[in-house]
């Protein structure tokens, strides 16, 4: 097409919407025939909303839609910082706010929303704000610096987000509803009694039913005067009292405007100008105003469809919500509140454990109508493909619909959706899209903007390879119908301390190589104690069970810890002296240790009474368990160093030695920037800064490399070492057998995200729970080797052969290599007296 | 039958190693009080570690895994339960008096 038959068409807005729409543009081919230009007012491009709460977390970067800050095409022009003062339809022209005019063909206006400020005196005292963008956040942080405490005004939604920010922020925090319960839209009365106990435990006040007089002060706030109650004694406020369209562009252009505001469109988006579209926030197809972003993207995508000639209809959306509020899941879904005529209601309430669900199903008991779910959304994901709505049947209900809300999702996973079922509903993605991308190894967009539809999306992609035939094993093994975390929490819940007490209880058979590991990792996690003890011996993996790794012969390593790799000249001397008396190979491993290689076990107690004896201790380089902390020479010497580097790493090995995990953990800590000691390849590593230490989480080596990534920047130790002890401890409860913590944070909800709610934030409220956790293990932390040299009965074990405890196994033998010993490979059983085989050089 | 060592001497769902006519022999005892020998050479790893394993059911068959790289073999047969080829030789096995007797390799 040649270039001056080529159209314009003008975004007025870049929000999440407007630049959806733009996405969808360029994608679908309407750039070919449109030159596009995006006006939007704020001073960067569109960001991600929605998670606008964890700005304070990630900042702005981590939340841009657009972090090029352009469109890769170059027939799309974006224009931030501008804004659009009105519109002429007749001259088909926008004016900005610089005085100049853009020609259009077609307009689309996406201009969102504003926050509802309602008209009480003091609202325009300093210290008051709205929440909707970076600025305004970045306004209330500033402030909440030289604040004690705060109120937010609206305990809906975006109330309660924002009353986490102030939490976060360190403020003592107030919430004040005018309705009788918080998410009064959301959710019923008994639900939002719950929701409100789950706040409180986190130390906010709600006030409910309460009504907002005036904000008190003179200049900035003081406090805020409620209605029949007393006032507030606060130094800030944030209103979050509901949402207004931004339709004032409409409004002075003549559009018709819905009632309740928002400007009217029809089902193609189309306003009453024929060349002005409106989508998102600011628009009201069919007169109604949605305050979600889903509607938005479908609408953004109508109208893209529409200037394609395409015959797409925007006919409404369902206001379906999951969020995670405070660090509780709320979701609420359809008809909440059973308004349906004959609707029935179906209700699971565990008020100690704060969860709270409930059904609304038809009278014939077929239809899922709506529901609401407080403390355990987990069922959303299936429930909402199931929800019947004016245009959609939805999927007939189970026989046994309370199956859905009770605990431990029994037939959750039997209850097959049909391939049409929207399973993400940000972005319009069914399942028969999720299973057709697994078939041909690509991705959707589904899971990428809310989350709420990941678990879904997980077991869809899960059970599709389970029917190609291949393995996808959520049990730990025949034995146990739980996986690691669950058997863990059963563990922790029942207060076992035995293998037979948990398979008697919760198993069945006797165990295996998988479970019995896997039972004495979680035991030693939970009571400490020693891993040779009593009935546990016996459920030890092969190294575990002679606190040895052992090798290709039979024989076993020996790998004295040496904290941070800091060793004396001394220290090197009895090393070097055991493994000659002993005739043992010796390797500088990658762990900046020493191993020797080469011990008959019935070898080991002696060698290790040696070392112990020279003041070394187990390495536990056997062990899933922490191996090193690796570290460089840091500021004692390097000239660039800026923190002592070693003398961390060793207080970090010191701390977290012996703690049993899922997998083997490894640190490293960096003196700077340099990154000397690799401490971003490692679980957890940290590199020092100026002003402190920064902390990386989820680094590995091994077949699937992965880089740490930042969970928080510029502690002090001792922070530092409290973020560390909490992650650990979660890492340890929840993580699967085998798993390491980078594929550990990859499968949680939320990944690295998640794991910063709960070991920075503090979300969960599970912080103290988990360095006590921590403590307990520190406290009893003891060497392993020492009290195995110390005590007959586990010595006992440690011969080669029960009737024969002093004759080597004549298996074992070894061949020179490169001056040192080495396996020598023995075809078949070796029988004493035939061939006796060449023995150790001693 | 050589005997080798008492009962008690061996834990139960644990295994130990035995010198028997110069031939090392692995002997187990399972949760239900049974009694197993089989050779303690693994034919995998060709090392002499089969004692060393960890002891439970498949399916309710006894058996040991390779300390090793963790291969199934049924206590009662030798059988490999994760490679039909392969199976190790199993021994004559009795308690009396609480002392643990070994005898001679079964035929197959
Ligand atoms: C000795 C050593 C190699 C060397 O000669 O340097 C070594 C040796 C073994 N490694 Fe390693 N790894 C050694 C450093 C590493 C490193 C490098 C590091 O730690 O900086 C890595 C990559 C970093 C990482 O772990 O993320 C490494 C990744 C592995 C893996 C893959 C882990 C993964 O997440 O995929 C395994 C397999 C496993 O653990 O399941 C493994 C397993 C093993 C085992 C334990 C296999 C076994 O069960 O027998 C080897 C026997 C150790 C022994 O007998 O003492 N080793 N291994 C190193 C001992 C370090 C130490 O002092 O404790
Ligand atoms: C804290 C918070 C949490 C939220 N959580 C959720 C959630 O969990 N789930 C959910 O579905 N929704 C949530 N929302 C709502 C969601 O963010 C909105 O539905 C979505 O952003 C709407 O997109 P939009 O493009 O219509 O409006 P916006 O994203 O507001 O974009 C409108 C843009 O247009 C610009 N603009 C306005 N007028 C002009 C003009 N005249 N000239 C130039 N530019 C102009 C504005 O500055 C703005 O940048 C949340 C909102 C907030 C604030
Ligand atoms: S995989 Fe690596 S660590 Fe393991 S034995 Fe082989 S070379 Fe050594
Ligand atoms: S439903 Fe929000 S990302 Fe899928």
């Amino acid at each position: 097409m040649s270039p001056h038959l080529r159209k314009t068409l003008v975004v007025v807005g870049h929000g999440m919407v407007g630049h959806r729409f733009v996405q969808a543009a360029i994608e679908r081919g309407l750039t070919e025939t449109h030159d596009v230009v995006v006006v939007g007012e704020e001073p960067r491009p569109a960001y991600d909303r929605v998670a606008l709460t964890s700005f304070f977390e990630v900042g702005a970067k981590a939340l841009s839609l657009l972090p090029a800050g352009r469109y890769d095409d170059p027939r799309v022009t974006l224009r931030t910082g501008a804004e659009v003062v009105a519109v002429s339809p007749r001259q088909r022209i926008v004016t900005l706010n610089t005085g100049e005019d853009l020609h259009y063909d077609e307009l689309v206006l996406a201009t969102g929303a504003y926050p509802f400020v309602p008209p009480v005196p003091g609202k325009d005292l300093d210290n008051v704000f709205v929440y909707r963008t970076i600025e305004d956040l970045e306004a209330i942080r500033k402030a909440a610096r030289k604040a004690r405490s705060g109120a937010v005004v609206g305990g809906g939604l975006l109330g309660l987000e924002a009353a986490n920010a102030l939490r976060q922020l360190g403020l003592e925090t107030h919430v004040v509803e005018l309705a009788p319960r918080l998410m009064a839209v959301q959710v019923d009365a008994a639900g939002g009694r719950t929701l409100s106990r789950h706040v409180e435990q986190l130390g906010l006040t709600v006030h409910t039913g309460a009504m907002t007089e005036a904000v008190l002060g003179t200049g900035k706030v003081t406090g805020m005067a409620l209605k029949d109650r007393k006032s507030l004694d606060v130094d800030l406020v944030v209103f979050s009292a509901g949402i207004r369209p931004r339709d004032g562009l409409g409004r002075g252009a003549d559009l018709a405007v819905a009632e309740r505001g928002g400007i009217l469109v029809d089902e193609h988006c189309r306003t009453s100008d024929e060349h002005i579209y409106a989508i998102g926030e600011c628009a009201a197809p069919g007169g109604v105003m949605y305050g979600l972003v889903a509607p938005g993207y479908a609408m953004a995508e109508v109208v893209v469809d529409t200037l394609l000639g395409g015959a797409g209809t925007f006919t409404g959306a369902d206001m379906s919500t999951k969020l995670k509020l405070l660090g509780v899941d709320v979701a609420s879904f359809g008809d909440a509140h059973a308004t349906t005529e004959g609707a029935l209601e179906l209700v699971y309430s565990d008020a100690v454990a704060g969860v709270y669900k409930k059904l609304v199903i038809s009278e014939d008991g077929k239809q899922l109508l709506g529901g609401v779910l407080v403390g355990d959304a987990s069922a959303y994901g299936i429930l909402r493909p199931m929800l019947a709505t004016a245009t959609n049947p939805g999927i007939e209900l189970p026989e046994n619909p309370e199956d859905l809300i009770l605990p431990t999702g029994r037939g959750l996973t039997d209850i097959g959706l049909p391939d049409a079922a929207q399973v993400c509903s940000c972005n319009d993605v069914t399942k028969a899209d999720i299973v057709a991308a697994a078939a041909a190894g690509t991705t959707t967009r589904a899971g990428s903007t809310c989350g709420s539809c990941k678990v879904q999306t997980k077991r869809i992609i899960e059970d599709y390879y389970a029917s190609q035939g291949e393995v996808v094993d959520r049990s730990i093994c025949e034995h146990f119908p739980l996986t690691r975390q669950e058997l863990l929490d059963v563990v922790a819940v029942h207060g076992y301390r035995s293998f037979d007490q948990v398979v008697e209880a919760h198993g069945t058979g006797r165990g295996c190589d998988v479970c019995k590991p896997a039972i004495a990792s979680i035991l030693a996690s939970l009571l400490g104690g020693h891993v040779l003890d009593g009935s546990t011996r016996t459920l030890q993996d092969t190294n575990d069970a002679y606190l040895a790794n052992i090798q290709r012969n039979g024989t076993y390593s020996v790998v004295p810890r040496i904290p941070g790799g800091e060793i004396t000249p001394e220290g090197l001397i009895v090393i070097g002296e055991v493994a000659r008396d002993f005739g043992l190979y010796t390797k500088i491993t990658g762990g900046q240790r020493i191993d020797l290689f080469g011990a008959r076990m019935e070898e080991l107690p002696a060698i290790w009474r040696r070392l112990v004896d020279a003041g070394f201790e187990s390495g536990h380089a056997y062990g899933k368990a922490l191996r090193t902390v690796k570290s460089c020479v840091g500021s004692t010497w390097c000239r660039y160093g800026v923190q002592d580097s070693v003398g961390l790493a060793i207080d970090l090995e010191l701390r977290y030695r012996g703690l049993r995990s899922p997998h083997k953990l490894k640190g490293g800590v960096s003196g700077c920037a340099r990154e000397c000691a690799e401490a971003r390849g490692k679980d957890f590593g940290v590199i020092a800064t100026e002003k402190g230490w920064n902390l990386y989480v989820g680094g590995n080596g091994g077949a699937t490399p992965a880089h740490a990534r930042l969970l928080a920047g510029d502690l002090d130790t001792e922070t530092l070492v409290r973020y560390l002890d909490r992650f650990l401890m979660y890492y340890v409860r929840t993580a699967d057998r085998l798993q390491r913590t980078a594929p550990w944070i990859d499968a949680l909800d939320g990944g690295l995200d998640r794991v910063r709610e709960v070991v920075v934030d503090d979300a969960l409220g599970l912080g103290s729970e988990l360095e006590a956790a921590m403590a307990r293990h520190v406290g009893g932390y003891f060497d392993e080797w020492r009290a195995t040299i110390d005590d007959p009965e586990k010595l006992a074990r440690f011969v080669s052969f029960v009737n024969a405890p002093d004759v080597p196994d004549p298996h074992i033998s070894f061949r020179d290599a490169r001056g040192q010993i080495a396996p020598a490979d023995v075809d078949g059983p070796v029988v004493l007296g035939s061939t006796i085989p060449v023995g150790a050089p001693r | 039958m050589t005997p080798v060592c008492r009962l008690d001497q061996i834990e139960v769902e644990g295994g130990v190693a035995a010198l028997v006519d110069g031939v090392a022999v692995a002997i187990f005892r399972t949760h239900d009080g049974n009694v197993y020998a089989m050779s303690n050479y693994d034919p995998f790893s060709r090392a002499s570690v089969l004692a060393r394993g960890i002891v439970g059911d498949r399916g309710g068959t006894p058996f040991v895994a390779s300390p090793m790289h963790k291969q199934a073999f049924d206590l009662r047969t030798g059988q490999c339960l994760d490679d039909a080829a392969v199976r190790v030789p199993t021994y004559d096995v009795r308690v009396d008096g609480g002392v643990v007797l070994v005898g001679p390799p079964q035929e197959t």
